[in-house]
C-alpha cells in the first residue's frame, strides 16, 4: 500500500468522468427499448393507401373504409346537402378551413373536397378520438330544427356539418381531418396519397 | 427450532426484521376506524396479485383472441368467473380503500412533517395504481376498454408539438391496436406491479422509520419510558394485527357480497359496453371511464378548449392529480389533527369532499350544459382547496394540542 496522501480532486474527477460515461452508456442502452415501442414495420405497412370505388355509393350514403386502422368516411353528398353547406358559416369555428393542418391544400375550399359531391374525411373526432355518428337527417328532432345534417359525436357532444366543419361550442377544437387522397379515375379514389398539386 | 432460528439469524436478520416491523414496532395506542385502510390496501394488493396470476394462465393478449379468452375464463375455466370477478371487484375495492386511506391523512395531518416522504411515496403509489388500472382495463378488449384507451392515449396527443408522435409511440400504431394491447398487457402484469411493490415497500419502511401518526396528530416519540419505548405506543403485533384482522373480516364480508351478488355493480365496476367486443370503427353511444377516474374526467370536460386546443383541460386534469404532492407544504396549520383545527379547515375539507364526490358523479353522467357548469364550479372548489390552503390553514383558529394522546 502506498503512503502517499489521497488526492481528492483526482478522485472526484475520476468519479465524475466515470459517472458521465456510465450515464451516456445507460441512455444509449435504453434507446433500443424506447425505439422498440414505435410502430413496427407491419403497423407501418398497414398504413398503405386504400382504394375506394365511388360508383357503388348511393347519393346521401356513407361508406367506411379503414386506413392506418382509422375509420375513413367517403360520403356521396346530394345537391341538397351541398346547398345547405354555405348557410351556417357564422355558427362554425373555422368555416373557411383556415387551419391548414386539418386538410390538404387542394381541399381548402368551401366543400373541403376535390369533387364537391364526394367527401373524404377521417372519422375520428378531433376532441379525444371517438368516432362521431353520421346524422344526415336534416332537422333531426334531438339535434334541433336547424340541424343541417352532419356528424354528432356521442362521447362529448361535438357537432360537425356535412363538410365535417365543427360547430362553435363543441368540445372539439378543430374540423375533422381530411386525409390526403387522389382520383385514379372518375370513380376510383386512392386514400393515403396526395394528388399532384393542382 | 431455537437452534435453527439462531442459525438463520446469524445469516439473515429474520428476528430483527420481525421485531423492527411487527413485535417491537410501537404504534400509537389510539388508532381508530380510519386506520384500517392501510392494511386493507395490502390485502387487496394480495388479492389482485393472486387472482391476476391465475387469470394470466388463461388470458390471451391478442386483439383477435383477447375478448373471447375473457369469455372463456368466465364460462369454461373452472371457477374462472370467481377469479375474474374477484380481480375486477378488487380493482374498485383498491380505489375505495386507497381513497379512504388518503382521506384519513387529510383528517389527521398524516402528510405533515416529518411524514412528507411517506405522503409522496403514497401519491406515487396512487399514480402507479391509476396507470395499472388503466392498462388493465384495456385487456378485456371490449368496446369500453378500446374507446377508453383511445380517449386517454389521445390526451397525450393534445400536448403541443410532441403530442402526436408521443401518442403514436405509446400506442405503437396509429390507433389503439394489437400492438397497444400487447404492451399494455406487459405493463399491467409485470412492469407496474414491480413498481407498485417497490413503492409500497418504501412507503412502509419510511412509515416505520418516523412512526405512525394518530388521530390526535401528536408525536408519541416525545414521551418514552426508560427502555426508550413510547409511553403511548403499543407493539403492532399482537395489538394491531388483531385489530386489523377484524377489519379484514368485515371487509371480506362486503367484498364477497359484491363478488357473489353484484360483481358488475350495476355497470359501475364493469361497464355494460365492455361486454361488446372492441370495434375500432364504431364508438359506443356514451363513453364514461370507470368510477374511480370520473372526478378527473369531469375536470377534463369542464375546461373548455382554448386557443384551438384541448390541452388546457388535459393540463387541469393532470394538475388535479399531481397537486396532491404539494399538500405537506401547502398546509401551514400549527396543529395536524382535525380535532384541534378551527372551522376554516373543517369547512374547506367538507367542500373538497363534496367537490370530489360531485365531480365523480358528473363524470359518469353525459355532459349537458347544466352539468358542465356545475362541474366548472366544483373544479374551482377542488383547486381552491389546495391553492388557498396556505392562507386558510394559517389564519384558522385552533385548539391547543394535548401533550399525550387522548385515548383512555
Amino acid at each position: 500500500m502506498s503512503d502517499m496522501a489521497v488526492d481528492n480532486s483526482k478522485r472526484r474527477f475520476l468519479v465524475a468522468v466515470s459517472s458521465t460515461v456510465g450515464g451516456v452508456a445507460a441512455v444509449g442502452a435504453a434507446l433500443p427499448f424506447v425505439f422498440s415501442m414505435s410502430p413496427s414495420a407491419r403497423a407501418l405497412a398497414a398504413g398503405a393507401p386504400v382504394e375506394v370505388d365511388l360508383s357503388k355509393i348511393e347519393p346521401g350514403m356513407k361508406v367506411d373504409v379503414e386506413w392506418r386502422g382509422k375509420p375513413v368516411w367517403v360520403v356521396h353528398r346530394t345537391p341538397e346537402m351541398l346547398a345547405l353547406l354555405p348557410k351556417h358559416d357564422d355558427k362554425l369555428s373555422d368555416p373557411k378551413s383556415e387551419n391548414t393542418a386539418q386538410q390538404p391544400k387542394y381541399c381548402q375550399n368551401p366543400t373541403r373536397s376535390i369533387k364537391p359531391e364526394y367527401f373524404v374525411v377521417i372519422g375520428i373526432c378531433t376532441h379525444l378520438g371517438c368516432s362521431p355518428t353520421y346524422r344526415a337527417d336534416i332537422g333531426a328532432a334531438d339535434l334541433g330544427a336547424d340541424w343541417p345534417g352532419g356528424w354528432f359525436c356521442p362521447c362529448h357532444g361535438s357537432r360537425f356539418d356535412m363538410a365535417a366543419r365543427v360547430f362553435k361550442g363543441s368540445p372539439a377544437p378543430t374540423n375533422l381531418v381530411v386525409p390526403p387522397h387522389k382520383y385514379l379515375s372518375e370513380t376510383k379514389v386512392l386514400i393515403g396519397e396526395d394528388q399532384a398539386s393542382a | 427450532m431455537q437452534r435453527l432460528l439462531a442459525w438463520v439469524d446469524a445469516r439473515f436478520p429474520l428476528t430483527a426484521t420481525w421485531k423492527a416491523h411487527l413485535s417491537e414496532y410501537y404504534a400509537p395506542k389510539n388508532f381508530n376506524f380510519w386506520y384500517y385502510f392501510g392494511s386493507l390496501a395490502l390485502l387487496v394488493l394480495v388479492i389482485q396479485i393472486v387472482t391476476g396470476i391465475f387469470l394470466t394462465m388463461h388470458y390471451k393478449p391478442d386483439a383477435n383472441l383477447a375478448f373471447a379468452s375473457v369469455e372463456y375464463i368466465m364460462r369454461d375455466v373452472p371457477y374462472g368467473w370467481l377469479i375474474r370477478y374477484a380481480h375486477s371487484t378488487g380493482a374498485s375495492a383498491f380505489f375505495i380503500v386507497v381513497y379512504l386511506h388518503m382521506f384519513r391523512a387529510l383528517l389527521y395531518g398524516s402528510h405533515r412533517k416529518p411524514r412528507e416522504l411517506i405522503w409522496i411515496l403514497g401519491v406515487l403509489i396512487y399514480l402507479a395504481l391509476m396507470a395499472e388500472a388503466f392498462f388493465g382495463y384495456l385487456l378485456p378488449w371490449g368496446q369500453m376498454s378500446y374507446w377508453g384507451a383511445q380517449v386517454i392515449v389521445n390526451l397525450f396527443a393534445t400536448i403541443p408539438i410532441i403530442g402526436e408522435d408521443l401518442s403514436i409511440w405509446i400506442r405503437g400504431d396509429y390507433v389503439v391496436s394489437d400492438a397497444t394491447l400487447n404492451r399494455f398487457f406487459a405493463f399491467h402484469v409485470i412492469a407496474l406491479p414491480l413498481v407498485l411493490l417497490g413503492l409500497i415497500a418504501a412507503h412502509i419502511v419510511a412509515l416505520h422509520e418516523v412512526g405512525s401518526n394518530n388521530p390526535d396528530g401528536v408525536e408519541i416519540k416525545k414521551h418514552k419510558d426508560e427502555q426508550g419505548r413510547p409511553l403511548d405506543g403499543i407493539p403492532f403485533h399482537p395489538y394491531y394485527t388483531v385489530k386489523d384482522i377484524l377489519g379484514v373480516v368485515v371487509f371480506l364480508i362486503v367484498f364477497t357480497a359484491i363478488l357473489f351478488f353484484a360483481p358488475e355493480m350495476g355497470g359501475y365496476f364493469l361497464e355494460a359496453n365492455n361486454f361488446i367486443p372492441a370495434d375500432p370503427l364504431k364508438t359506443p353511444e356514451h363513453i364514461a371511464p370507470v368510477w374511480y377516474f370520473t372526478p378527473y374526467y369531469a375536470i377534463l370536460r369542464a375546461v373548455p378548449p382554448m386557443f384551438g386546443s384541448q390541452f388546457p383541460g388535459v393540463l387541469a386534469m393532470g394538475i388535479a392529480v399531481l397537486i396532491f404532492f404539494l399538500l405537506p407544504w401547502l398546509d401551514r396549520s400549527p396543529v395536524k389533527s382535525i380535532r384541534y383545527r378551527g372551522p376554516k379547515y373543517k369547512i374547506a375539507l367538507t367542500l373538497f369532499v363534496i367537490a370530489f364526490i360531485g365531480l365523480g358523479i358528473l363524470g359518469i353522467l353525459p355532459a349537458t350544459e347544466l352539468y358542465t357548469w356545475i362541474a366548472r364550479v366544483l373544479t374551482v372548489v377542488y383547486f381552491a382547496f389546495f391553492l388557498l390552503m396556505p392562507w386558510y390553514t394559517k389564519n384558522d383558529s385552533h385548539k391547543p394540542e394535548p401533550e399525550r394522546v387522548t385515548a383512555k
